[in-house]
């Protein structure tokens, strides 16, 4: 276990992005999305402002591009079907690439690349520079209700504890000759999973004991306090302000 | 805060000022199920003392643990007798403060450290006593030190060693300012240098301790009195060397000695040994 890495997706470093109250840049993402959803799909130069924009952010935050396209490879299940769009969808047909294909489809399936890719360089670069722990404290700045925050942030603790259980109990099968072949031995992995269940439930059990031990009422009292300035809102603001300026210009420019 | 809940302090003393930090009297219980797995318990510990209680798996240690602050009582079982902690009863009425005084470092330090970060995890107590700014950060800052551990603040629990993960348990309750420490299996799963890094950290503690365990060479280092609970009573009680001297009483209760393990003189273990009982 190297000591300090929270997570894959994190990257840690001291530059003003990384800086920056984790509510802040929350906020600036989700509304980046809506502006680039809201964006119409014909406005090719407008989706090329957001790679710019989200381009900037990256170099702010120090994130290198390689970084950020090995990442990317998540979407790639969900947009399987943006590349089948162009010869399944009927009308109108035109030439791309020497194939043709339906206009329509195209233009669907371009709708939904960009906008996929976009929104998930926007997550990766928010994942990069803030750690995972910062975006539960964020969540409930921004009044995520308190139990969410808690489910997620006992999901964070405990994963590790549970995956490290759950390895230990595979070694303990297999150093007693088991093999998983074929479905025939589902029964004894279906029995596992199982124990593995109960002996998280114990666990969270024996959790809620020691919190109680400790004063716990029901509500988790606020230890970090994650305060951000107007300057920071502002900081955080150029980049949906940026983006929601190109969504109007794509709106009023008629191209 | 003794004179708070009109329970006049150390009754039985005969003047003394301070009351004993743990009084148990009478203490029975059964759990839901109809196991009953304490017969009427009677134990006192004086303020500073420090306390082994040995006793083979089933003797209702955990039980007893339990009862201390209050997680099981009359209400969750049959139950009769009463707990107090310096001077103040265990009753559903004062179970905020009797959780404050009454500090538990649970066996399993995954179970005891729950939040993200070794620092929140220490000032999860204190916060839910109030405290807040600058006083918490001193009161986190202080119980980390105690243990040794101010540079592993920042840390996630999970990537501390089993060892460093148990000490930062014990600051968990000691940043509570505790009146009693209690401790369930201190050294269980620890390699000897963790084992005897705890002992030197236990043994520097101004605190009253409650060491429930079965590595008897580690209570006679740390404890100079042991009590033996045995079938849901108090089997025997007095200095840890004696107890452990005499083969039928080990015997009787299933206590036993590493292999190889002779009882080192009596100066050299357990410091300041029955001088604190004098007072209980």
């Amino acid at each position: 276990m190297g000591a300090g890495h929270a997570h894959d997706l994190y990257r840690p470093g001291d530059t003003p992005l990384h800086r920056l109250p984790p509510q802040c840049k929350l906020v600036a993402v989700v509304l980046f999305v809506f502006a680039v959803v809201a964006t119409p799909r014909e406005r090719f130069w407008a989706f090329g402002v957001y790679a710019l924009l989200l381009a900037a952010v990256a170099v702010v935050g120090r994130v290198p591009a390689g970084y950020v396209l090995r990442r990317v490879v998540v979407e790639v299940p969900f947009v399987v079907f943006a590349v089948a769009l162009p010869f399944l969808a009927g009308g109108e047909k035109t030439e791309f690439l020497g194939l043709t294909v339906s206009h329509n489809g195209l233009l669907g399936a371009w709708n939904i690349l960009a906008k996929g890719t976009l929104g998930v360089v926007a997550s990766i670069l928010l994942a990069a520079t803030t750690q995972l722990r910062d975006l539960l404290l964020g969540m409930e700045r921004l009044r995520m209700p308190q139990l969410l925050v808690q489910i997620m942030q006992f999901m964070l603790r405990y994963s590790g504890v549970i995956t490290g259980e759950m390895g230990r109990m595979k070694v303990a099968r297999e150093s007693r000759g088991f093999q998983a072949r074929d479905v025939r031995q589902l029964p004894v992995v279906a029995k596992s999973a199982g124990a593995l269940f109960i002996r998280s439930y114990e666990r969270g059990e024996r959790v809620h004991l020691a919190m109680l031990s400790r004063g716990y009422t029901g509500t988790m009292p606020v230890i970090v306090d994650v305060r951000a300035s107007a300057a920071q809102w502002g900081a955080a603001a150029a980049l949906p302000a940026a983006a929601a300026l190109a969504c109007a210009a794509a709106w009023l420019v008629h191209a | 805060m003794v004179e708070t809940d009109g329970i006049p302090a150390a009754r039985e003393d005969g003047g003394a000022a301070v009351p004993a930090s743990l009084e148990v009297e009478g203490l029975a219980f059964a759990y839901p199920d109809g196991h009953q797995a304490l017969f009427g318990v009677d134990l006192r510990i004086g303020r500073g003392e420090r306390v082994a209680l040995l006793g083979p798996n089933g003797a209702g240690k955990t039980t007893l643990v339990m009862h201390l602050n209050g997680i099981l009582s009359a209400d969750t079982g049959t139950g009769r007798g009463t707990v107090r902690v310096a001077g103040l009863e265990v009753a559903k009425r004062n179970l905020q403060e009797i959780r404050r005084r009454v500090g538990i470092v649970f066996q399993d330090p995954d179970d005891q450290l729950f939040m993200p970060t070794v620092r929140e995890d220490v000032a999860f107590g204190p916060a839910n006593l109030g405290l807040r700014g600058a006083e918490l950060d001193a009161r986190v800052g202080e119980a980390l030190e105690q243990v040794g551990m101010t540079a592993f603040a920042d840390r996630p629990p999970h990537h501390l060693s089993f060892g460093q993960r148990r000490r930062v348990a014990v600051a968990t309750v000691l940043a509570m300012r505790p009146e009693i420490l209690v401790l369930d299996e201190p050294s269980s799963n620890l390699d000897p240098a963790s084992r005897r890094e705890l002992a030197e950290i236990l043994a520097r503690l101004d605190v009253t301790v409650l060491m429930v365990t079965h590595d008897l060479p580690y209570a006679l280092e740390l404890c100079p009195r042991a009590l033996i609970l045995s079938g849901g009573v108090i089997a025997a009680d007095g200095p840890t060397r004696e107890l452990l001297a005499d083969r039928e009483l080990r015997e009787a209760h299933r206590l036993e000695l590493p292999y190889g393990y002779a009882l080192p003189d009596c100066e050299r273990c357990a410091p300041q040994a029955f001088v604190a009982r004098q007072s209980g």
